[in-house]
């Protein structure tokens, strides 16, 4: 796999399930479901600092999120569940009904750094 | 302040039947016994209250209600989706509906079980309830989930650190075994973390189920595990006296999906030639098991469901919703205490948005800001009383807590019905 390409795991987190009571266009869930985990050899590797704007994109949808370090695998990105992962998953279910919603393959490209 | 005991949450699978909640008035002051999560459902029950409205416009619920009917009487292929986060008797009359307009009605579980659902029916399941898992568990595998952040209080409550009849000191009497993908928080919880390679939990599982029977495997590592791993795993499930394997989306969601589910639970049928192993899948959102639940008693099947022809028609890709909505087939949706527009993929969500979409929901979300129509409803669990199923099949009653301005989902429904069944007869 290139060094641009990463295998994204979606999930839950504490956050993401304590703000959306809040509202999910509130600053606190918007800014949970955006922000991607990255391992901290990969961030170096891709020359980012935390809070750093990474696009995201995968073969069906495309995010401009931030990113912060965290100990995920390398390789690996984590992002929790919300609008922006559901625009990087695509419709095809293999007739079961269920997306691909985990280790989708992306890639990952600086887009701004953290001011 | 008023004390109102024994309170059920629903948030999450796990059901906690046992919060305390303090109210004065309409307002919920503060929350015993919940775990994080069921303390902000609780605490945050006033915060982003939907408001009824028909294209953008408020308006009043009858009007709405009226709104919703037209289309709804109208549609040529419904879609009915959602129903996780209500209780059981709105869940009935959701289906009452279905059935009268001959929709489709799909559940949250499409984008989250359905997978597992899928698994069991083809070959079956080795299980138990939660609290014999309290009481007999003293090895607990849990692959691709992560409980410390989608269900906090299974760990305490039910399978990790409570003393049981047969594991009388609680934690010292299980070993808990992590499988995933990634070092969650639920690993602090676990004495081993085994962590395998993104896409390869069949290949694992399947692995473990060959070298069961006796195979020599050629290969050092299968899924990042080194076979020895995987041998030790094996005889620690052998050799223990109730091992309990629980599961979540790391394994529906990943490739592999229903095939992943299946290799689990084959590998825990295996293993009761050996000892008593049970398996089960870490369910939720909220009351998702009692609209699988309700849905089977009453079509056969637990989502997917189509009833256009008089009869239920169960087929997931076909009558699922990400898929009907992808191939653009539904001409109206009736979404319902979930939010779809947020959880499927986005070219299946965009539909949704083009037909005329219908939101009952307690809270706004992403479906209620594309809505053609919103109705607010008092909230299942908070303010509408009811019957939720926790993730091991069990009923549980569901309180009202404090009083909402708005009628609940049930109510909504009946109403809605009521009229779909007035202008289908006036137009016959």
């Amino acid at each position: 796999m290139s060094q641009s390409k990463f295998i994204l795991i979606t999930g839950r987190t504490t956050k993401q399930g304590t703000t959306i009571h809040v509202g999910k266009e509130s600053p606190e869930f918007v800014e949970e479901t955006s922000t991607v985990e990255m391992n901290e050899a990969d961030m170096k590797r891709k020359n980012l600092q935390d809070g750093d704007l990474i696009l995201v994109k995968s073969e069906y949808g495309r995010a401009i999120l931030k990113c912060k370090k965290s100990d995920i695998p390398e390789g690996l990105i984590f992002l929790a569940y919300g609008l922006p992962v559901s625009s990087l998953i695509g419709t095809d279910t293999q007739s079961i009904g269920m997306p691909d919603s985990k280790g989708l393959e992306v890639e990952i490209e600086k887009y701004g750094e953290n001011k | 302040m008023e004390k109102i005991s024994d309170v059920t949450c629903l948030f999450c699978g796990v059901t906690c039947d046992d919060l305390e909640v303090f109210v004065e008035g309409d307002t919920i002051k503060e929350v015993k016994n919940a775990c994080i999560l069921g303390k902000a459902t609780f605490m945050n029950h006033k915060a982003d209250v939907a408001i009824p409205r028909i294209k953008g416009k408020e308006t009043s619920i009858e009007a709405c209600i009226e709104a919703s009917a037209e289309i709804l009487s109208q549609s040529h292929f419904p879609l009915i989706y959602g129903l996780a986060s209500t209780e059981c008797n709105a869940q009935r009359k959701a289906i009452e509906l279905a059935d009268l307009i001959g929709a489709s009605i799909d559940t949250t579980s499409s984008v989250c079980h359905s997978p597992s659902l899928q698994a069991i029916q083809t070959v079956g399941d080795s299980t138990c309830t939660l609290g014999e898992i309290k009481n007999r568990a003293d090895l607990l595998v849990f692959w691709g989930c992560n409980p410390a952040e989608a269900h906090p209080r299974h760990f305490t409550r039910y399978s990790v650190t409570p003393k049981g009849y047969f594991v009388p000191r609680g934690k010292k009497d299980r070993q808990v075994i992590l499988v995933d993908v990634r070092k969650t928080p639920s690993a602090k919880a676990a004495d081993q973390f085994i962590q395998i390679r993104p896409g390869s939990d069949y290949e694992v599982l399947t692995a473990m189920r060959a070298l069961l029977k006796g195979e020599e495997l050629e290969v050092e590592e299968v899924g990042g595990v080194p076979i020895s791993t995987l041998k030790s795993l094996l005889e620690k499930l052998k050799t223990c006296k109730f091992g309990s394997i629980h599961w979540g989306m790391g394994l529906t969601m990943s490739r592999g999906k229903h095939m992943n589910v299946m290799a689990l639970l084959l590998l825990a049928r295996d293993l009761n030639r050996f000892t008593k192993v049970v398996a089960s899948p870490m369910r939720g959102h909220g009351n998702v098991v009692g609209i699988a639940t309700v849905l089977t008693w009453q079509t056969g099947y637990p989502f997917a469901v189509n009833l256009s022809r008089g009869f239920p028609q169960y087929n997931p890709g076909e009558f699922s919703s990400v898929d009907l909505l992808a191939r653009r087939e539904a001409d109206a949706a009736l979404i319902i205490a979930a939010d779809a527009f947020a959880n499927f993929p986005r070219a299946a969500a965009e539909h949704l948005s083009r037909i005329p979409t219908i939101a009952i929901d307690a809270k706004e979300s992403m479906t209620t800001k594309i809505a053609t129509v919103v109705i607010p409803t008092a909230q299942a669990g908070i303010s509408a009383p009811g019957l939720a199923y926790r993730m091991d099949h069990i009923p549980i009653p569901v309180k009202k807590v404090v009083d909402s301005p708005y009628p609940s989902d049930q109510e909504v429904l009946k109403r809605i019905i009521e009229k779909v069944r007035s202008k289908l007869q006036n137009r016959v």
